[in-house]
């Protein structure tokens, strides 16, 4: 345990080292995208990885947090960061009015359920004419300041700031997974029948879960929108990005703490180097790779790759 | 008024045909062996793409090609069975799960990176036209998919119920433990469901191409609504799926002729969603 804390240190300390170092705009904007997905794949994992439910439907929340934040901001000039705490309010609604009626169903009816919550979402805003329909939402150029959440001559605020988000969703994760709501969740994944017969309010746990899950997840809706300033359905709410996440956790390993992290840093990179020396010509080959990659895992090491660096045992 | 309203109704019962074609297979697969094929729209993708492929390089029309593209799914479908599924046959669910959305993900993503994601159409082929009853148009092409879809269908139910093949593919399904003591090869029997299977989407995408886009996410949507038509109709359940398929074409048309085209999908979405909170079994699944 105290090496896992050391190495922890050493990692926290290189990322907050990374952007005084490496000074070009593409590094930080990898490393960004990188944290970014990393939190959003830890607030997957809380659900899906640790509680055992897969969700196809997390990028609704990303979503939610994102318009919050836009919608606010462009018409009554509200405050990012108040936009964020009212995302966050929203996509717990959402997972609590989607989470009661979902969670009864089990295995598979539950996965396609969360794909149509989704996909109904990403209709409802791609005709909501008040949200910008399908072209969408352009935030306003705003001075640049911590206020405004708008920072224009470098990425560097952008750097911190969601440096600062990825870890307090490390941060709740490892209070997760050592409290009693986080056992709770792993027996409810393990054996259901039997969490329940021993008292375990299931439906209540996975509600919980779910609503933590939702808040991670809106919080980087509200960078994201911040950080790109522009926001539209497919950008925000598609299904692919919602399957990202849940490949992101199996890369690095279901209901694993840092297995999210590894996978973002595996997925991400390849994504972006894929682009930029391939161009539109090897558009899908990301794909091809990645989708491999979790088909032999899901074969050969349900486990991630976490198992690997922790001479982690097959089940 | 009233005329528009019978061409909507007639349109939706017929793409309605084509919806429960498709979801035969997946319903088939499912009540054998418990596995849901994410990919299921994916492979109707890759129908779509062999068919539209022999129109362009060997000027065959989608109809004339349709029984080598059913061959070919059907080759691809026993591939996908041994290659991929027979190792997660007794896998925990998460694993069948993320093994059929990978297979999902490098389809779409195979296809992006072959063909990008230009949309592609047939201009004319031998069923290029209409027919009218009355004040309504019918497309010979939409009207040739749907008979082909019932027949199809039929013969996949005659193959299940009649032939000594299909009742033991059924016994299977029904135990493999007690099947296996009667000497079927459950192994064999799964292969042989994935086969059929994926060949249905094939003979569905020949047919769709006639009349259809083709593109990379042609299959996203197909699959959804696949998925809703077999839990309507209850997973497992063929004559349910035929039912099924039938009552979502209508709730397609109509909700887009009332409310509006843009959002038929919706409620297609919302269908599924109150099929599973109110009738967990569809209409013909066993419980």
């Amino acid at each position: 345990m105290k090496k896992g804390l050391i190495a922890l240190i050493i990692f926290l300390g290189a990322l907050v080292a990374f952007p005084l170092i490496f000074q070009d705009p593409f590094p930080r904007h990898t490393l960004i995208m990188i944290m970014l997905y990393a939190a959003m794949g830890i607030g997957w994992n809380i659900i899906g990885g640790y509680t055992g439910q897969v969700s196809f439907g997390n990028a609704a929340f990303f979503g939610v947090g994102a318009y919050a934040t836009a919608i606010m901001l462009v018409n009554f000039g509200i405050t990012p960061w108040l936009g964020m705490l009212v995302g966050c309010v929203f996509s717990v609604a959402l997972a609590i009015i989607v989470g009661y009626p979902c969670f009864r169903l089990q295995g598979h009816y539950f996965a396609i359920a969360t794909i149509a919550v989704g996909e109904i979402m990403l209709l409802v805003f791609t005709n909501w004419e008040y949200a910008g329909a399908a072209v969408g939402i352009y935030m306003p150029i705003l001075p640049e300041s911590f206020m405004n959440f708008e920072f224009h001559t470098s990425k560097l605020p952008y750097y911190y700031i969601i440096l600062v988000i990825f870890v307090a969703a490390i941060g709740v994760c490892w209070f997760f997974e050592r409290s009693r709501l986080g056992y709770y969740c792993r027996a409810i994944k393990e054996d259901p029948d039997g969490a329940r017969s021993l008292g375990i309010n299931i439906q209540r746990y996975k509600m919980i879960a779910f609503s933590i899950s939702a808040i991670i997840t809106s919080i980087c809706g509200t960078f994201y929108a911040q950080y790109v300033l522009y926001i539209h359905p497919t950008s925000t709410m598609d299904l692919m990005m919602s399957i990202q996440l849940c490949i992101i956790c199996l890369i690095g390993g279901l209901g694993k703490l840092y297995g999210p992290v590894i996978g973002a840093f595996v997925f991400i990179p390849l994504t972006e180097l894929t682009r930029v020396y391939l161009g539109s010509e090897g558009q899908g080959v990301d794909l091809m790779i990645y989708s491999m990659l979790i088909i032999i895992l899901a074969i050969w090491r349900p486990q991630g790759l976490w198992a690997i660096f922790t001479k982690g045992t097959a089940k | 008024m009233e005329g528009v309203f019978i061409q909507t109704l007639v349109s939706g019962l017929l793409i309605g045909f084509l919806y429960a074609l498709i979801a035969v297979g997946l319903t088939m697969i499912f009540g054998m062996m418990d596995i849901v094929n994410f990919a299921h729209g994916d492979y109707l993708m890759v129908a779509m793409y062999f068919s539209f492929w022999f129109f362009a390089l060997f000027g065959m029309d989608p109809l004339y090609s349709l029984p080598a593209v059913t061959l070919i799914l059907f080759g691809l479908g026993i591939l996908t069975y041994y290659l991929l599924i027979k190792p997660i046959i007794n896998a925990p669910m998460l694993s069948q799960i993320f093994v059929t959305f990978g297979v999902l993900i490098f389809l779409r993503g195979l296809a992006t990176f072959l063909w990008k994601v230009d949309y592609r159409m047939i201009p004319q082929t031998v069923l290029s036209g209409n027919i009218q009853l009355g004040d309504v148009y019918i497309g010979i092409p939409q009207l040739t998919a749907a008979a082909g879809a019932i027949i199809c269908n039929g013969l996949v139910l005659w193959f299940l119920k009649k032939t000594r093949l299909g009742m033991a593919l059924e016994a299977v399904a029904e135990d493999k433990e007690a099947a296996r003591l009667m000497g079927i090869n459950s192994d064999r029997m799964f292969a042989l469901a994935w086969g059929i299977g994926i060949a249905t989407v094939g003979v569905a995408g020949a047919l769709l191409t006639s009349f259809y886009y083709v593109f990379p996410e042609v299959g996203a949507n197909f699959g959804l609504i696949a998925f809703v038509v077999v839990a309507l109709g209850g997973f497992g359940s063929v004559p349910g799926a035929f039912a099924a398929g039938i009552i979502v074409g209508l709730v397609e048309v109509l909700s887009g002729f009332l409310i509006g085209p843009q959002f038929k999908f919706m409620f297609v979405l919302i269908l599924y969603l109150a099929v599973v909170f109110i009738r967990p079994q569809g209409l013909l699944g066993k419980k």
